[in-house]
């Protein structure tokens, strides 16, 4: 079978940002795929065979071939489906920026993020918001170097960190809605309000984007679920 | 290739830290030249602050007055640089397969045995133990060549570089047996080759410093209880 013929699946759920990554690069390059959704609470045989070490979503199964890890999912696609566009920038040294701020998001930003809702109190909140805005502030500043005047991070074209960065934003905006202070808005950060809505216009975005108020609604389904403290 | 031809490299590492030795072995695999600045990480220079202001640490590459940081995206950007030796394989599921065993030591691994190593609560250090054997396990089963990369080094390979020479000094400043050759036959003779390899070998630190530097460490916290 050719790489073409091959049948692709998705295992993922609609809320996580992880699994939103993956389905933004499979439809950039208009790849026709099956989205095999878990069911929240529990992990399908498929997922715990294909994902032994972290069972974890998203895995890409390709053939036969499961790949786990979305940006390494990304990389994946955007290797496996050459033809444009390309999802990673071309030049080595653009590549390294890129993948450098989607490590900081992942190992520093999201984790702030995460601990928002479970924070232990008020002095603890306020010290992750501030954190959330300290990093806003840095890829603010990354986006108008990155960017250089273009619309998004990949240039004139959605490129990987814009979907390393943007899948974050639904989650983004239930915090503020949970915390009614803005983080992301024309007056704090310009560039990336305008690159926020550029980037959920965008075709391979926007059928899968999450919608806030269904992510509000989910949030307060598992913190109803959370253990009492 | 003449120095020029690699253009400006300047490179930041410092004596012990794994992460600076990692590009340190792929910039020489690559017969790449390059100005080293050792830091000291208790007084950084401007110099580092400057092209790292975001996490203001060791490894950080230079090329041609453009900063790049952090080990595995440095690993990555002299990969596809540079060419005389490759650090990834060309094919995509070999090459995420890397990626994913390179992220699985830093993420799981390399935590579990710090956690082994220097904590002092009893079941704290259980727990710690029995993650890193089982992350351990995981590699001694995806190790079926000499080398991760296969017959040469590839990026997983440099990035286990920790289990390959700091922890086995780590084991001995602190009473641990992680890496039994009873348990990790494969990951135990993989270990010797990869130290032992003529580049490697060159560009790792003294052993006896690094087992000093961790006796210390372990007497400073056994002490403080």
């Amino acid at each position: 079978m050719s790489k073409g013929e091959e049948e692709v699946k998705l295992l993922g759920a609609w809320p996580s940002p992880f699994v939103l990554r993956a389905r933004i690069a499979l439809n950039m390059k208009s790849v026709r795929y099956e989205f095999l959704q878990e069911t929240f609470g529990s992990k399908s045989q498929l997922l715990l065979q294909s994902n032994p070490v972290h069972k974890k979503i998203p895995v890409l199964i390709h053939g036969d071939k499961p790949v786990c890890e979305s940006l390494i999912i990304v990389e994946y696609i955007d290797q496996v489906w050459s033809s444009p566009p390309s999802i990673l920038p071309s030049h080595p040294y653009d590549r390294a920026v890129a993948r450098f701020w989607a490590a900081y998001l992942d190992e520093k930003w999201f984790p702030a993020m995460k601990s928002v809702q479970g924070a232990k109190g008020e002095e603890e909140r306020k010290a992750l918001m501030q954190q959330l805005e300290e990093g806003l502030a840095l890829m603010e500043s990354a986006y108008h170097s990155v960017s250089k005047g273009k619309p998004f991070f990949g240039g004139d074209r959605v490129g990987y960190l814009d979907i390393a960065f943007g899948c974050y934003l639904g989650w983004l905006r239930v915090i503020e809605s949970f915390s009614g202070l803005k983080l992301l808005d024309h007056a704090k950060t310009p560039g990336l309000a305008q690159w926020a809505q550029a980037f959920c216009a965008h075709d391979a975005v926007k059928p899968v984007m999450p919608e806030t108020d269904k992510l509000i609604e989910f949030a307060k389904v598992l913190m109803a679920k959370a253990p009492p403290k | 290739m003449a120095k020029e031809e690699y253009g400006d490299v300047k490179f930041f590492g410092s004596g012990g830290s794994p992460y600076a030795r990692r590009v340190q072995i792929a910039l020489k695999l690559n017969g790449v030249k390059y100005q080293h600045f050792e830091e000291d990480i208790r007084n950084k220079s401007e110099l580092l602050l400057k092209y790292n202001p975001i996490h203001k640490k060791v490894p950080v590459l230079v090329h041609n007055d453009k900063p790049i940081a952090e080990s595995l995206v440095i690993l990555e950007y002299i990969d596809e640089t540079w060419k005389t030796h490759p650090l990834l394989p060309l094919n995509p599921y070999h090459r995420a397969l890397a990626r994913f065993w390179s992220r699985f030591i830093d993420d799981k691994v390399l935590p579990a045995i710090q956690e082994a190593a220097w904590t002092v609560e009893v079941k704290k250090r259980e727990k710690a133990i029995e993650e890193a054997i089982e992350g351990l396990r995981y590699l001694e089963k995806e190790l079926n060549g000499k080398f991760f990369g296969g017959e040469t080094i590839g990026m997983v390979d440099i990035a286990a570089a920790f289990i390959a020479f700091w922890l086995p000094l780590m084991e001995e400043a602190v009473g641990l047996k992680l890496l039994t050759h009873d348990k990790f036959p494969k990951l135990h003779k993989w270990s010797q080759e990869f130290c032992s390899h003529p580049v490697v070998r060159e560009n790792l630190p003294p052993p006896s410093r690094l087992l000093g530097f961790f006796k210390a460490r372990y007497a400073s916290i056994t002490a403080s209880k």
